[in-house]
């Protein structure tokens, strides 16, 4: 029973106020914004943080959704994910973990890095391109998740793919929203 | 003309499309699981008036939040209005809400409409 008192400590030295681990759906995405906006209210937050920490949440949650319906519908095990909401003194940190392809690694990394690469005009332009210029993937992405990530949250998005086997990688991220 | 209404709900906004009482509307929060599914009678209403529209349309924006898959289709929305004389987008957004201002910004220097821009 040690681990249950492990995993309560762990929480509490990293302020994580939500984690969830599990499959990952529409459903599960509400459960779980309803859960972190009760709580951040119930702290009494401000609502311009209060919108950037939902946007936030809801780009990454929905990321993972598509993303393992994906996984699911080529027949492999349905996947689960790791879903936190850590909040210090000044920023709120929301952080991901999901296992994607191996295959998948190099054109994702790519595409942070471009994001990381480019300032608030530049991620403004991109945007601008991404929207006009694409249609939704046939999973209803728009492509924009991860861009409109950086742009609410000022912030570079923080990123680490660790192979777990031949096939796949567990790709982690983390998004800090910094209370002004 | 048929009016689509939909109430809003957690995850999709109210919409009231009305042509005889002048009401064109979209507020709330938008991040369905299926937000081209979700849009498509909003695109086909929209068709189907653009046949015989008002001499005026003021199109009314008063969204909360919306997720990225939505603004795809907001602008979807928004070209598809384009097409149409006399149409006015009202974008509002609560007034400490810079990024909602920003979005209504951006939506329209991608589209050929006018744009008013109100606060709540």
């Amino acid at each position: 029973m040690k681990y249950i008192y492990e995993l309560h400590k762990t929480m509490l030295e990293r302020n994580l106020i939500l984690v969830y681990e599990g499959e990952f759906t529409q459903e599960i995405t509400k459960s779980v914004l309803a859960m972190a906006e009760r709580n951040m209210d119930s702290m009494g937050e401000e609502s311009s943080i209060k919108r950037k920490v939902f946007n936030v949440m809801v780009e990454c949650l929905q990321n993972i959704v598509k993303h393992s319906e994906d996984l699911h519908a080529k027949k492999e095990n349905k996947p689960t994910a790791i879903f936190m909401i850590g909040k210090q003194e000044a920023s709120y940190i929301i952080t991901s973990g999901n296992p994607i392809k191996n295959e998948e690694v190099p054109k994702l990394r790519g595409k942070l890095e471009q994001i990381n690469g480019l300032d608030k005009d530049g991620l403004k332009q991109l945007y601008k391109d991404i929207i006009k210029n694409t249609n939704l993937s046939e999973k209803g992405g728009a492509g924009l998740g991860f861009v409109d990530m950086a742009r609410k949250s000022g912030q570079k998005l923080e990123f680490d793919f660790q192979e777990i086997d031949s096939n796949y990688s567990f790709f982690s991220l983390k998004t800090t929203i910094v209370k002004e | 003309m048929q009016i689509l209404h939909l109430e809003g709900t957690e995850d999709t906004p109210k919409i009231i499309l009305d042509k005889n009482n002048g009401i064109f509307e979209i507020s709330g929060r938008s991040l369905p699981e299926d937000s081209a599914e979700f849009y498509q009678p909003v695109l086909d209403w929209i068709d189907e008036y653009k046949e015989e529209p008002k001499n005026a349309t003021e199109f009314v924006f008063k969204l909360e939040y919306f997720n990225t898959a939505s603004s795809k289709l907001i602008l979807d929305i928004l070209s598809n209005l384009e097409d149409i004389e006399g149409v006015t987008i009202i974008w509002y957004y609560h007034e400490d809400d810079e990024d909602m201002q920003e979005a209504g910004e951006e939506f329209s220097e991608l589209v050929e409409l006018p744009f008013e821009f109100k606060t709540y």
